[in-house]
Formats: C-alpha cells, sequence, structure tokens
C-alpha cells in the first residue's frame, strides 16, 4: 500500500514524527492563548510576539549578558533560561495587563484584539531595530546535541525533548485548570465574577496572574524554538497565524482542545508537506472553514 | 531690563542664522553656470526597498546610506559645479502594489527623476512598467529574476548586481565540478524560487548532472525538517537551496540537526554575506556561493567598504554596494548629458562603461543588464578567518560574458533589435 502511495513507511513514519514535533509547538501556543482567551475572553494577538520575546532573552542571556556587565565568560544557560524567560516575559505580560487591558473588559472583542495587535507590532519594531532581521543563531545545549537513531530516521536528541518538554507543561495546565481547586476558583472567576469576589476571592489579581502565565507558556515555547529556529524579530508573526486557526478549530478557550488539536494539526500539516507540499500552507486554513461550517464552536467547543 | 535686551539681540542673531545660509546657498545656485538642465531645478533618487521585512538587512537601511554616500561623494567631486540632489527613501514592504503605488505618488507628484534599490522580483517587475510609462528611470539593485531583462525588460531599466543565471552558472557549475552530480533542490513556492531551481536545473544538466527531484515550500517557512526527510530520501548528493534569507538559514541549520550535513552537501543558491554572518562560520563552513561584490577582494573593495562599515556597523553586501555604484554612474550621467531626461541620461549611462571598486570596465547592455565579473566564492573554515567579517575564500572570478546571459537566450526584444 505505502509503494502505491509513493513513499516508504520509514519515510512516513518519519514524515509523522516531525509532524508531532511541530504539534507540540502548535499544542503550547495555542494553550496559552486558549487560557487566555477562557479566562479573560481577550484575543491575545500579542501571542507571537511574545513568544519571540521568550526566544529573544534567552538568545540575550547566553550570548549578550556578559558583555553587558563586562564579564564575558558569563552566560545564562539553556536550562536556566527555560525557566527566566517565562517568569520575566510573564513579568511584562501583567504590566501589558495591568496598565492597558485590564480597562477593556467591558467593551468588545476587538478592542482587546486591536490593542494586543499594536503590542505585538511595537515589540517586533523594537527587536528588529535592536538587532536586525536577519536572525541570531541559539546552540542547542550541550546535553541534547547528537541524534538518536530509531532505524527509520535520526531522530535529533534536542527534537525528542521539544516533545516531551510541550507533552509535560501541556498536561500540567490542563491539571491545574480543570483538576485543582485553584483551576475551580480560576473557571468560577471567569463564569460568575461577581458571585465569586462575594465568596471573598480576589478575582482581579486572579485574572493578572492567568494572563501572565498566559504569556508565559509562549515565551517557554520561544525558548523552546530558539535552538531550532533562527530566534529573529519575526519569528512569531510567521507562526501566530496558524495558531490562530488551531485555537478556533479546537474551539475558543478549551483548554484540552487547543492541546490535541494543536498534535493532530501538526501531524495532518506533516502529511500535506509529503504528499502535495504546495498545500502545506494552507491545509490548516481549509480544515478551519469546514469545521466552522460544521460547528461553529470549534472541534471542543461549547456553544454559548 | 539688560538681560531682556540681550536675549532678544542673540535669538534674533540666531533665527537670522539658517536664513542668512540659505541665502549664501542660493547665490551660488545663482552664480553656477547653467550647464545642467534639471526639470525641477534639482535631481530627485528615490531608494524604494524593503526597510523592515526578509531583507531588510540585504538592502534596507544599508541601501539607503549607500545612496546618500554616492550623492555626498557626488557632490564632493564636483564641489560648486554639483547641482542639487534630493534622497528620498521608503517601504515596499516587499509588495508589488504598495511599490507601484509609491512610484507613481513619487514620480506624478515629487518629481523623482531615478527609483533605485527595488529588493525582491515583485516589486521591480511592478515598477518599472510604471518608470517606462512616466518616462523616468530604474536601476534594480536587489531583485534577481532573470524576466527583469529578459521578457519584461525596458529601455529605461538598468539590472545592476545581480541575477539568478549568474547564481546558477556560479555555484551550480562549481559544485557539479566538484562532483556533486546528482540533486534535489528545495525551493521556495513564488517566482524567485521557480525562476532559480529552473536556472539551476539546466547549468546542472548541462554540466552532466542529473536533477532527482525538488520540493516547493511555502514562503516564508519556519519548519523545513519534512521536506528535508524527503531531500535525504531522495539520495541526491547535493540538495539545492532555492531560496533565500530566513528560509535558507533555517534550511541550513536544520539539516545539521537532522543529521543531513555533512553526508549530502548543500548549495545556497542565494546567500549574501550577511547570511552567512547571522549563521555563522560554523554552520556554513565550506558552502559555496556565488556574488557580485565581496568587501575583502582588492585595496578599492577594503577602502569603500570600510568607509561604509563604520558607518553602518555592518560590512556591505553586494546589494548596498550596487546601490552606491549605480546612483554615482548615475548621477555622472545626468552631469554628462547636461539633462535630467530620462532617455538622454540612460543614453549615457549605456554609452559610459562604469569603472569603480565595484566594477571594472563593464558595460550596461541594451536589455539592461550591467555585464560584469562574479565572483564563486567559498565559506572558509572558522579558524581561517582572521578578523570579523572574513568569511570567504575566492575561489574563482567569473568573467563577464559567461557570467551574463548570452544575448541570444534572453527574450529582450531589444537585444533583438
Amino acid at each position: 500500500m505505502f509503494e502505491l502511495l509513493g513513499i516508504t513507511p520509514q519515510a512516513l513514519y518519519g514524515q509523522l514524527l516531525v509532524g508531532l514535533i511541530n504539534g507540540s509547538f502548535y499544542a503550547i501556543l495555542s494553550l496559552g492563548l486558549a487560557v487566555i482567551f477562557g479566562m479573560l475572553n481577550i484575543i491575545n494577538f500579542s501571542h507571537g510576539a511574545q513568544y519571540m520575546m521568550g526566544a529573544f532573552i534567552a538568545w540575550i542571556g547566553l550570548t549578550q549578558v556578559g558583555q553587558w556587565i563586562g564579564d564575558p565568560g558569563f552566560s545564562v544557560s539553556y536550562w536556566t533560561a527555560l525557566l527566566l524567560s517565562p517568569l520575566l516575559v510573564g513579568a511584562f505580560g501583567i504590566v501589558i495587563e495591568r496598565t492597558m487591558l485590564r480597562h477593556l473588559y467591558k467593551l468588545d472583542h476587538l478592542y482587546g484584539l486591536l490593542l494586543t495587535f499594536g503590542i505585538a507590532l511595537i515589540i517586533e519594531g523594537l527587536f528588529r531595530d535592536w538587532y536586525g532581521i536577519s536572525g541570531q543563531q541559539y546552540e542547542i545545549p550541550e546535553a541534547l546535541q547528537g541524534a538518536i537513531n530509531l532505524g527509520f530516521m535520526f531522530l535529533p536528541k534536542y527534537r525528542a525533548w521539544v516533545i516531551v518538554a510541550s507533552l509535560v507543561v501541556c498536561f500540567a495546565t490542563w491539571y491545574v485548570i480543570e483538576r485543582t481547586k485553584l483551576g475551580a476558583y480560576l473557571r468560577a472567576g471567569t463564569e460568575n465574577p461577581k458571585l465569586t469576589q462575594a465568596f471573598g476571592i480576589n478575582v482581579p489579581l486572579m485574572i493578572t496572574l492567568t494572563y501572565g502565565f498566559g504569556v508565559a507558556l509562549a515565551a517557554f515555547a520561544g525558548v523552546l524554538a530558539a535552538p531550532i529556529f533562527t530566534v529573529g524579530p519575526k519569528m512569531g508573526a510567521d507562526l501566530i497565524i496558524v495558531v490562530f486557526a488551531v485555537v478556533v478549530i479546537g474551539g475558543m478557550g478549551s483548554i484540552l482542545g487547543s492541546i490535541v488539536t494543536g498534535l493532530a494539526l501538526g501531524l495532518i500539516e506533516g502529511l500535506t508537506k509529503v504528499f502535495y507540499s504546495e498545500a502545506s500552507a494552507v491545509v490548516i486554513f481549509v480544515i478551519m472553514v469546514i469545521v466552522l461550517l460544521v460547528r461553529p464552536a470549534g472541534l471542543f467547543g461549547r456553544e454559548r | 531690563m539688560k538681560h531682556k535686551l540681550m536675549f532678544a539681540l542673540v535669538s534674533a542673531a540666531l533665527m537670522s542664522l539658517p536664513a542668512g545660509v540659505a541665502l549664501a546657498q542660493q547665490k551660488k545656485a545663482d552664480a553656477k553656470p547653467a550647464a545642467v538642465k534639471l526639470s525641477d531645478g534639482m535631481v530627485k533618487i528615490g531608494i524604494l526597498t524593503d526597510l523592515s521585512g526578509t531583507y531588510s538587512d540585504l538592502a534596507g537601511s544599508g541601501s539607503v546610506l549607500a545612496a546618500k554616500m554616492a550623492i555626498e561623494d557626488f557632490q564632493a567631486q564636483e564641489k560648486d559645479r554639483a547641482f542639487k540632489i534630493e534622497l528620498v527613501t521608503a517601504d515596499h514592504q516587499n509588495k508589488g502594489d504598495v511599490a507601484s503605488n509609491r512610484a507613481r505618488e513619487w514620480f506624478e507628484r515629487d518629481q523623482v527623476d531615478m527609483i533605485g534599490d527595488l529588493v525582491t522580483t515583485s516589486t521591480a517587475l511592478a515598477v518599472m512598467p510604471v518608470a517606462k510609462q512616466m518616462n523616468r528611470i530604474t536601476i534594480v539593485s536587489g531583485a534577481a529574476s532573470t524576466p527583469i531583462t529578459g521578457k519584461n525588460c525596458t529601455d529605461l531599466n538598468v539590472h545592476y548586481v545581480y541575477d539568478t543565471y549568474a547564481l546558477a552558472v556560479g555555484t551550480g557549475k562549481a559544485v557539479v565540478k566538484q562532483g556533486g552530480d546528482t540533486w534535489f533542490f528545495l525551493t521556495a513556492d513564488y517566482a524567485f524560487g521557480h525562476a532559480l531551481e529552473k536556472d539551476t536545473t539546466e547549468v546542472v544538466i548541462a554540466n552532466g548532472g542529473k536533477v532527482l527531484g525538488s520540493v516547493r515550500h511555502p514562503f516564508p517557512g519556519t519548519d523545513f525538517s519534512s521536506f528535508l526527510l524527503k531531500a535525504q530520501a531522495s539520495g541526491a548528493k547535493v540538495i539545492g537551496l532555492a531560496n533565500a534569507g530566513a528560509d535558507t538559514q533555517n534550511a541550513i541549520k536544520q539539516a545539521a540537526e537532522f543529521g543531513i550535513t555533512p553526508k549530502q552537501s548543500l548549495a545556497g543558491l542565494l546567500m549574501f554575506i550577511s547570511d552567512i554572518h547571522s549563521l555563522g562560520l560554523k554552520a556554513t563552513q565550506g558552502m559555496y556561493l556565488t556574488e557580485g561584490f565581496y568587501w575583502d577582494f582588492n585595496d578599492e573593495t577594503r577602502a569603500w567598504s570600510k568607509r561604509f562599515f563604520e558607518k553602518h556597523k555592518r560590512m556591505p553586501t553586494m546589494v548596498q554596494a550596487g546601490v552606491y555604484s549605480s546612483t554615482l554612474h548615475y548621477l555622472k550621467a545626468v552631469k554628462a548629458a547636461g539633462t535630467d531626461e530620462a532617455k538622454a541620461v540612460m543614453k549615457k549611462m549605456k554609452e559610459t562603461p562604469v569603472n569603480d571598486f565595484f566594477a571594472k570596465n563593464a558595460k550596461i547592455r541594451d536589455d539592461g543588464r550591467l555585464v560584469h565579473d562574479f565572483y564563486l566564492l567559498q565559506v572558509k573554515k572558522p579558524q581561517e578567518s582572521k578578523s570579523p567579517w572574513d568569511y570567504y575564500h575566492v575561489r574563482q572570478v567569473i568573467k563577464a560574458e559567461d557570467a551574463v546571459m548570452p544575448g541570444a537566450k534572453t527574450e529582450c526584444p531589444l537585444l533583438k533589435m
């Protein structure tokens, strides 16, 4: 059968695995968007820029900080950056939420979208101005260099790590929101903020932290991406449109939906690249159109 | 009281200062011999380039600086015999419609006489007919496709720096000669990628090589691993990268990650020194590439490039060097023609050979192609690089007549006359 399709099983497994790796990025990025939309009702268009910031902060830590403080030997390792970068970018997100987004909750979705889109353009412009468009290179950390021979393909160790790391983070996020008390407060806060506040829960603080967390997820994906993609100011803009399509297909605000759809669409995109690569840029949007026609709330979304 | 008076006097003096300077300039201009007749009293040059997108490092603000340097150098050479020159710049965002609208505005409202740079094929092809219609000049330094001097050629356009034919002849031939006789292409899915793949395929076959297949990837792409696995499965010795900028960079980086290089080798069909600078020598060492200019070629190129570097903090790409050289060539032609009327200036530009650090005895052919030498370069190993931006071995100077598509092969009707 494989021969009929003009591809060996080995090649097919390889492509599926590559699709899964890309799917992990989609999953972790769309998860951040879904958390923010589900809890805040904000369409966070600056998600791509925040992903880019995450990658850039890792790169700055590795190559620039030493020079800045006058000690060229000093650098922030990949593992530290994996923790530090989301914290910093998350803090930046909190500042944005406190000073700007906060005033838009009562207005139409469109205002939040426009504001975050503007923020994204400003951030990208700043990084372009500082570091140019060509992009910077981030070395794969030593422990993860090299590849594992799986028989049907060489799987770079780093890519294997990307799958593991993003699945763990995705599952942990889902668990916290859907299965813990904190998650229950969060969901209650979104469903009926006034009532939840009446029970003595600080809803505005929770919302601020949620936005910070969603943004931190984007930065985490950025650090994961830094060693395999070129770290450049446009890296987020190139990806974010696809991620939005993933969120729409999964159902706006659905946590599980965004994870499953992210992984599945990575696979589908990978398969398209095998059989008809010209269509690989549009296949996700074709699926989006079909899903919107059949289930307007998305595959995992609830009609409101 | 005394203070107030003092303040009034000083501010009056300050205010009159610029006016006085302007007046002095006016007088100078009046005194100048009326050798050059200009349509609106000055020559206006427009640099239409990518100031914010993928190509802004290889062209962009560096191209604007190069044009500025050309104007300053021309004025310094001519001293008070120079005419008034103004430079305007705009970002075309790599979009054909944005470029042609801006060009029309510049020609109609602002009396711009020449538009330069025009990185990205789609913008060059969009602006050229507008210029032709308005009887103005275009000088393409940034775009690469052969139709610019082929079926879309105009008699008021110059294609100054490089095209896909020269790139194919340079890199394609060299790699086949090195034993890389089976190829697989990774092609950016738009006009430029297709042209580059087609031109290189012809060169590979003509030199006894074989093309085993190709895959078209969306532009711009981020993840190339699927395409690279396909290229790997093809078993070709050489993977030809018919793309540019970030796409090429990502493909090179990911090929190393998946263990494809060094078993199979990569041929970057369009790479600029800015790409090598960004990727680093470790990732690119040993690769062949073709450029129309290298800053470290001889004393003349080094001298100009160091001046450029001092202002831009980066060495010039071939596009930026081409913008300088072509702008200066244009200004000299205006002076020699004694007018800024496009046809007369173009006649002078084609009559006079270009002789500077960028090109030696190079002439502009009737289809607009500047026929000049190219360089086959190989990226140095990290330990061979002695100083920052010391990136290439010059392996061969490709003579102009080999590097440029022969007149008989082009589809430009101007050459058939």
